[in-house]
């Protein structure tokens, strides 16, 4: 399939891409990696009028510290996850999850910003944001704000962006020596979108956990944090009866949605393993 | 010390050694030209319209806005291409009793399944056809759906061919021996119900066509993305009643087919239409969407099976009931029903029972089509008789390998027919079964299996033995009235610089036939390689013949170009003999020079040979005219079919708490008769055992209940991808065909026979432990959960 003619527009700054969404509103898109946007487009299930391109502004590239935390340009690309010496050391739960995300061609071209823009809840990367008690900077029309991704994540590929914003980068606050982080998924086939998937990162006093952040990936229409999970496990050890807890406090957690090949009870069965597993792995990294 | 010479160590000796294909350079620095590729000077470009719903009735279709865009050059609907092209039905004369409704390129008043064709754009560019899509208005009236196999049967349901009493497309029975009997006075008998989804072929390049009509010289050409090229250029003539002389298809190279490019399919039907109505090459490329929506399905079959055996684990007699859905039609012209068919009589096939009876039911339903697929109903005729093998054994309390051996047709006891009526020539189980227990290390595995079950780790091993059915002859189509050649021809000539071009029906997809076909040409005329040049795939310039499906390239390509090549040397060796003043049996060629048979002294380059006779013709003796063109066609006689056989075993963990299965090792003994080029096999074993192993894994076009396929994107449909396929052990025996001078049988389907079977006894076997069994394929991580109960 082909797609609708539209027209594209090469912005050079922030400024000139909010204006240029303005002009046109609803009817204009911003491509950046184009991995999701570009498939949809072929298919026709968007057919926007203009292609706002915003992978020429500099602005919205690179990788820095700022404060507490690591400030991750929108354009960051997938594979730059893997290969960035400050996100392996300040933010080494993304760079464990970007080999999961799809393959190499797509992870060439995706962008992390891109990728918690869409909220496609199947995907690593916005999940990883609320395990990592990441920020969002959005620009607007009406200026630019930072918003936690607790806040960000509204329903089914809902955000909190409104109509013309961007997001311009991702906070995450630096690893420390005395955290830990577990992630992996549940795929058919290595790339796949996964069945379940999960990241954590909790921070430790030897064996006892003084704080932990769970988010699952394709369990339901957002990206979810297990909060129930989460309060069996704060301020215990990590025993064989605590990961017991945890993995029953996820019926709680998680409203897996029908689906015909994997049925609601099998998908929250599987989350269950996975936690298990990751908590298990989180205790031997002591 | 050096080896003892074979023949492999005589001069240009190709046959049975490993040689590169001569077009792989080509195709891997992208100067490979497929139809895709082809831009024709006024090509216009079809979109179609699909059909949302699965049943329902045309009311009406509004094409005015489509038909006013800037850019349409035509829209046509089904009543517009009825005018000029006649319906055809997929049945034919030796299917008794089957029926199937007439088809036209696109529908009347009623359609069949989702995603059917509906109305076709042509336009200057794709895009502009889809935007013209858009601006269609169908009016459709939903009628009842038909999706599974039991509300086909259901009588009184709905009908989906109105008129007709039932949705049965055909029935067939076998019954032979005394099946009753032997079960009554059976010491012990088992018995499953097994599920086989549908899956399709996927292949890299999708269907594509260009029909190009010349109203001036009332010339239709057509260049199509297709294994069969004669076969179409005789359906386009005749349903477009075009003279078959004036109808050429070009088959140009093809990005893999696996039976799936042989079918007619409505969109190519209706573009050869769209041609002759604009008087322009039109172009339509199918992308994946579309593929999966229309390109034939395969499988879909529910068996029940049951198996009696005696005491000491003989096997006595089976009991089958097949029944499969195809789809709203029969596919043309080799209908959708060869599936079960072969899935009836190829049941049991390895083993020495004469009691078996079998039944299939062929059962219309709202989906696309199923047809011929890569080893056609061999995967669910391996399966149930492997598992039901395997239960048995569980049963009488012997090894796997060991009731095997007990109940193969031995290896000198041929020939042999079957419980099923199939005349076997020469086939090599036993062989197969010793050599696949000593290169899986099989007393080893097992010994770890129990160690690791110890550790809570699950693994399985399998085996699955396997018949597979090649070289068909007349019996497979042409006795039923299909004009489906099993006849190859193949030209061959000497070119005035002394090499040779070798013009050749059997067609090319990938999987190495100009390669095979060069390397036996070479052999048999005594010159390098390089100096034999194949064409294929172009009904003006090759001879006419059945061209590649049912792994006929080999055995009867071969032969025909062995035959062809063999007279060709006939005739240059009399040119040779008259120069030489020699007797030509004297003469022998090798490497592209006449020499001496006795003492191999060169004595005149064919060069020279073929100079004279084109060239200076006057200085040869009065009288002679040289023939350095040679036609030649072969088709097999003698027995019906060459059956291959083979054996398979897979290794492999289940993770128990996840249901998700990882193959460790999958192995096959193959014979395949006489191995031309080993490293082509083993690529088409390999190919086929992972096409194989995504059946039993991952592939199935899953179905809403109303009749919506739910995952036609190859981000749903799950094909084997390289990090999950395991690593392939192959070993060869040959048991060449007395058939045919060449004695090769063919190997395409072989993998993909038996992969499926194995995978499912070795996750059988990991299972062991739970008491759980698993009867359905694809085999997927919510099957093996819920046969563990853990959700």
């Amino acid at each position: 399939m082909k797609a609708r003619a539209f027209s594209y527009f090469r912005a050079a700054t922030i400024e000139q891409a909010l204006d240029a969404h303005a002009l046109v509103g609803d009817d204009a898109r911003f491509i950046a990696g184009g991995q999701s946007l570009v498939p949809a487009l072929s298919l026709r299930l968007q057919a926007p009028r203009l292609l706002i391109d915003i992978t020429h502004i500099g602005e919205l590239r690179g990788v820095r510290r700022e404060g507490g935390f690591l400030r991750i340009g929108a354009l960051t690309r997938h594979c730059e996850m893997l290969s960035e010496p400050l996100i392996a050391e300040f933010a080494p739960l993304l760079q464990a999850a970007a080999p999961f995300v799809a393959h190499p061609a797509i992870r060439n071209r995706g962008t992390f910003g891109g990728s918690v823009a869409l909220a496609d809840p199947a995907s690593e990367f916005p999940a990883m944001t609320l395990a990592l008690d990441a920020e969002i900077e959005i620009a607007g029309p009406s200026g630019s704000r930072r918003i936690k991704a607790d806040d960000f994540f509204i329903d089914l590929f809902e955000t909190a962006l409104q109509p013309g914003e961007l997001i311009t980068a991702i906070y995450v606050p630096l690893f420390k020596a005395d955290q830990r982080f577990a992630f992996d998924e549940m795929a058919r086939r290595r790339g796949d979108y996964a069945l379940v998937g999960c990241g954590m990162l909790a921070t430790c006093a030897g064996d006892r956990i003084n704080d932990i952040r769970i988010s699952f990936f394709s369990v339901g229409n957002t990206p979810t944090r297990v909060k129930g999970a989460e309060a069996t496990l704060i301020g215990s050890s990590l025993n064989s009866e605590r990961i017991a807890a945890a993995q029953a406090a996820l019926e709680g957690d998680l409203a897996p949605p029908e689906n015909d090949e994997v049925p609601p009870a099998m998908r929250l069965h599987l989350a269950r393993v996975l936690l298990g597993r990751l908590l298990g792995r989180l205790g031997e990294s002591a | 010390m050096s080896a003892p010479l074979t023949s492999l160590d005589r001069p240009n000796s190709y046959i049975g050694r490993s040689v590169p294909r001569p077009n792989a350079k080509r195709l891997l620095a992208g100067r490979g030209r497929y139809v895709s590729d082809l831009k024709l000077p006024r090509m216009l470009y079809a979109a179609f319209l699909r059909s949302p719903h699965a049943h329902a009735k045309i009311i009406s279709i509004d094409i005015e806005r489509a038909r006013a865009l800037e850019g349409v050059h035509l829209v046509a609907t089904g009543a517009d291409l009825a005018k000029i092209c006649t319906p055809w039905t997929g049945t034919l004369d030796h299917f008794k009793g089957m029926t199937s409704s007439p088809q036209l390129p696109l529908p009347l008043d009623r359609v069949v399944w989702a995603g059917q064709a509906v109305v076709a754009v042509v336009a200057e560019s794709r895009a502009i056809a889809e935007d013209a899509l858009e601006l269609i208005e169908v009016d459709y009236e939903d009628l009842p759906v038909v999706v599974d196999i039991d509300g086909a049967r259901e009588a009184g349901g709905p009908l989906i061919n109105p008129g007709s009493a039932n949705n049965i497309c055909f029935r067939s029975q076998l019954d032979n021996g005394t099946v009753d009997d032997a079960f009554a006075h059976a010491a012990h008998v088992v018995e499953e119900e097994f599920s086989f989804g549908r899956h399709t072929a996927v292949t890299l390049e999708p269907r594509a066509i260009v029909a190009d009509y010349d109203p001036a010289a009332g010339m239709l050409t057509v260049h199509h993305a297709t294994q069969t090229p004669y076969q179409f250029q005789d359906l386009y003539s005749r349903h477009y009643g075009i003279p078959e002389a004036r109808v050429r298809v070009i088959a140009t190279d093809i990005g893999g087919s696996f039976g799936m490019k042989l079918h007619v399919y409505h969109e190519d039907m209706a573009v050869v239409g769209l041609s002759i109505l604009l008087g322009r090459p039109v172009k339509y490329v199918a992308d994946r969407i579309e593929s999966f929506v229309s390109d034939i399905h395969a499988r879909d079959h529910r068996v029940r099976a049951r198996m009696a055996l005696d005491a000491k684990g003989e096997i006595l007699a089976m009991d089958v009931l097949d029944l499969t859905a195809i789809g709203a039609f029969s596919t043309y012209p080799r209908t959708s029903v060869v599936e079960g068919n072969q899935v009836i009589r190829l049941i049991g096939a390895p083993y020495r029972f004469k009691n078996y009876r079998a039944s299939l039911e062929v059962i219309f339903q709202n989906k696309v089509q199923t047809s011929q697929y890569r080893a056609v109903g061999h995967p669910i005729a391996c399966a149930v008789t492997e598992r039901l093998v395997d239960m048995a054994a569980a049963k009488v309390g012997l090894d796997p390998f060991a009731i095997r051996a007990q109940n193969v047709i031995a290896d000198d006891a041929y020939p042999q027919t079957s419980p099923t009526g199939y005349r076997f020539e020469a086939l090599s189980h036993q062989a197969c079964l010793k050599r696949l227990h000593e290169m899986m290390d099989y007393d080893a595995l097992r010994a770890e299996q129990a160690e690791l079950r110890k550790r809570g780790v699950y693994r399985g091993i399998g085996i699955a033995a396997f018949v597979e059915i090649t070289n068909p002859s007349p019996a497979f189509y042409g006795v039923g009235g299909a004009r489906i050649s099993s006849q190859d021809g193949a030209i061959v000539s000497l070119t005035p610089s002394g090499e040779v071009r070798c013009l050749i029906s059997v067609t090319e997809q990938g999987q190495g036939t100009e390669a095979i076909i060069s390397q036996i040409v070479a052999d048999q005329l005594g010159l390098a390689q390089e100096h034999v040049k194949v064409v294929t795939g172009d009904t003006e310039v090759t001879p006419h013949g059945g061209a590649t499906w049912a792994c006929r390239g080999a055995g009867i390509g071969g032969e025909t170009a062995l035959r062809a090549a063999r007279a060709l040397k006939r005739n240059i060796l009399e040119i040779a003999a008259l120069i030489l003043q020699e007797q030509p049996s004297a003469l022998d060629i090798i490497d592209g020079e006449v020499v001496d048979a006795a003492t191999r002294q060169q004595r005149l380059p064919i060069a020279e040979i073929a100079r004279i006779a084109y060239f200076r013709s006057d200085t040869l003796p009065p009288g002679t005219q040289a023939q350095l063109t040679v036609g030649h066609h072969f088709a097999p006689q003698g027995y019906p079919f060459a059956f291959t056989n083979g054996i398979q075993g897979c290794s492999m963990e289940v993770d128990v708490e996840t249901g998700f299965i990882k193959v460790l090792k999958h192995f096959i003994v193959e014979d395949c008769g006489r191995v031309i080029n080993p490293m082509l096999v083993d690529e088409q074993l390999r190919g086929g055992i992972v096409q194989g192993l995504g059946a039993a894994l991952f592939e199935e076009c899953r179905y809403s209940e109303t009749g919506q396929l739910v995952n036609g994107s190859l981000a749903d449909y799950l094909v084997p991808m390289p990090m999950e396929m395991p690593d392939i052990v192959i070993a060869h025996v040959e048991t060449p065909t007395a058939d045919t001078e060449l004695g090769a049988k063919g190997c395409g389907e072989a993998g993909t026979a038996a992969a499926s079977a194995c995978v499912l006894n070795a996750v059988n076997d990991a299972l062991t432990p739970f008491g759980a069994t698993i009867n359905s394929i694809p085999i997927t991580p919510a099957k093996v959960l819920k046969a563990l109960k853990r959700f």
